[in-house]
């Protein structure tokens, strides 16, 4: 053994070219890597310290009040944080069906022809960006919705009835609703793209031997694929409504902005996001640019706790 | 009895069938309303002086060039941030970290920072470069903010790609005797090269959309300006703004800008659908 390393043709022999870079090239990645985890943390800690005036002046009041007024500098978030689930929410219950069935429509019964048009057209449409529905919100479906649904459904719907309650508002177009169904044309070619990968990973044979059976389509869908997939399916959806949370323009144009805390679903509201966005380069103080930082806050807990829970029900292998 | 239920087992079929198939007629008549509107809109808005004037005042003629400009400019300089630091944690995942904790916790890390609400990376932007370190809002501030939402897809797509890559590519760096990082600049990331480049393009493909991220950062500028360190007008802040104007012509050019923001983004989801013979998806 000695006798080997003390070869001289041996010790002669010249490190790699470039070897004295390899930690270094190491180091590089490792840092980059490293740059994620603390931009994460720089998130959290940025919103935390920004937003502190706030949660220390107001404490608990702030998730619970609704007033909210630069003037007074009185701030209270219940109305943004309503507003941001409840529309999430709904966009969520309008989009889930069809967004399934279009999935499913994709994998079982779609012509092999349009197949591929109709998929890669789902998948392109997810990437439209988020101003453009935004426009055609405010402009497009908002006039038309006040026009030939609104007014119609507030003039035929029973006086005193909750129905009634459900409806009134200011006839524009502008509220709660119809910023959910913006919201539900966004993140529906999403949630299909998403739940018809999941779909097309059950086994072949395994739906086959469904249909081996004499089991309908509809059963094999219900009894086969979907319990296979049942784990992951409700990650996609929770991403689905993280989305939905967190987004912004398409939402800021179309929602009404006001900060009460929304009465009805044709009433005008605002969702943290859109709040942040309308007035952060308007604050009037200090304590009003806290009150939105600490709202920005609010809204990194709630989406951390949707997504972590997708992220765990989607596990590491499905990466949608 | 049992015809019955036969029946009644086909009728629900044919229902379900007959739903996928609406589900689908609507989703797509939505989607073609919306991008029908655009096209209808944003065409009539558009002529030579969008692409070679600035944004007017309310009334005089103008047209986009300060905001494409700026959105090209701004996209550019995220982008060479993001290739540079997502490349290499992506790297770092697939060929140093693996399935250690700390690989496990960065991959966590990146998931959520992958969906997280695009208006809060702005905010953080903010209180970090305008509010303190910089002290004003600037192009650079935006850039670091568009790099931001796109290194965690960059990442995902490095490190998805280089773990397809063959264990006995890898070995075949070592059996040369180069060192490990020649060895994956060379082999490795050549290999993988089509697979990364998807992964920039869906990347820029994002960034270029994205408003919310931008208002608090590179804010707006009425006029033509190619200065980093000052406010930068870009294609995305000035729909918002001027669609949300009582200006007809504003009300015009919004819609113009939105056409070509929604053909840039398209386009870079086309190609990268090209790229990569194989569909990848962040």
């Amino acid at each position: 053994m000695t006798a080997a390393i003390d070869d001289p043709a041996l010790s002669r022999r010249s490190p790699p070219k470039g070897a004295a870079l390899d930690p270094v090239f190491r180091y590089a990645c490792f840092a980059a890597a490293t740059a994620l985890l603390a931009s994460l943390t720089g998130v959290v800690v940025a919103l935390a310290i920004g937003g502190w005036p706030a949660f220390a002046k107001f404490g608990f009041g702030f998730f619970t009040s609704t007033e909210w007024n630069p003037v007074t500098e009185q701030f209270g978030a219940l109305g943004p944080i309503v507003g941001t689930l409840v529309s999430a929410v709904l966009a969520l219950i309008l989009s889930l069906p069809i967004a399934f069935g279009v999935a499913v429509f994709l994998v079982e019964f779609c012509p092999t022809l349009l197949r591929r048009p109709i998929g890669v057209a789902v998948e392109l449409l997810a990437g439209v960006p988020s101003i453009v529905y935004g426009m055609w919100g405010l402009f497009v479906f908002a006039p038309f919705f006040a026009m030939h649904v609104q007014l119609p459904l507030m003039s035929a719907v029973p006086e005193g009835s909750i129905w009634e309650k459900l409806t009134q508002g200011v006839p524009n177009g502008a509220n709660i609703f119809t910023a959910s169904v913006i919201l539900a044309i966004m993140i529906l070619p999403y949630m299909a793209a998403v739940l018809r990968e999941l779909l097309m990973t059950v086994p072949q044979q395994l739906r086959e031997s469904g249909y081996g059976m004499g089991s309908t389509s509809l059963e094999v869908v219900m009894s086969v694929s979907l319990p296979y997939v049942r784990r992951s399916a409700v990650g996609a959806v929770m991403l689905g409504l993280g989305r939905a949370l967190g987004e912004t323009m398409a939402v800021t144009f179309i929602i009404g902005n006001s900060h009460n805390l929304p009465k009805s679903l044709f009433d005008s509201g605002s969702t943290i996001a859109s709040t942040i966005a309308n007035e952060f380069n308007e604050a009037t103080g200090a304590m009003h640019t806290s009150a939105l930082i600490a709202l920005g806050l609010v809204l990194f807990m709630i989406t951390f706790v949707v997504l972590a829970l997708a992220r765990a029900l989607l596990g590491s292998e499905t990466r949608a | 009895m049992a015809s019955l239920r036969r029946a009644r087992r086909s009728i629900a079929n044919v229902a379900f069938t007959g739903f996928c198939w609406i589900a689908t007629a609507v989703a797509i008549a939505a989607l073609a309303l919306i991008l029908w509107s655009l096209l209808r809109q944003g065409v009539g808005g558009l002529n030579l002086a969008v692409f070679t004037q600035s944004t007017p005042a309310p009334g005089s003629p103008g047209g986009l060039l300060n905001a494409i400009v700026g959105s090209i400019i701004l996209c550019v300089l995220a982008m060479v941030l993001a290739v540079l630091v997502g490349v290499l944690a992506g790297t770092w995942l697939a060929e140093y970290g693996r399935d250690t904790a700390y690989a496990q916790a960065v991959r966590f890390v990146n998931d959520i920072l992958l969906s997280a609400p695009s208006v809060l990376v702005g905010l953080f932007v903010y209180y970090i470069l305008v509010a303190h370190v910089i002290g004003h809002f600037s192009a650079i501030a935006g850039s670091v903010a568009l790099a931001l939402i796109a290194v965690p897809i960059i990442t995902r797509t490095t490190e998805d790609v280089l773990k397809l890559q063959p264990t006995s590519l890898r070995e075949s760096g070592v059996a040369l005797g180069t060192p490990h990082w020649v060895a994956i600049r060379k082999i490795l990331w050549k290999s993988a090269g089509s697979g990364i480049l998807t992964g920039g393009l869906l990347a820029f493909a994002r960034i270029s959309g994205e408003t919310a991220p931008l208002l608090f950062t590179s804010l707006n500028n009425q006029f033509f300006s190619v200065s980093l360190t000052q406010p930068m007008a870009s294609l995305p802040i000035v729909i918002f703004q001027f669609a949300l104007s009582a200006y007809d012509d504003w009300v015009r050019l919004a819609w113009a800008g939105a056409l070509i923001t929604a053909a840039a983004v398209l386009a870079a989801n086309i190609l990268a659908r090209v790229v990569t013979r194989e569909p990848r998806r962040s």
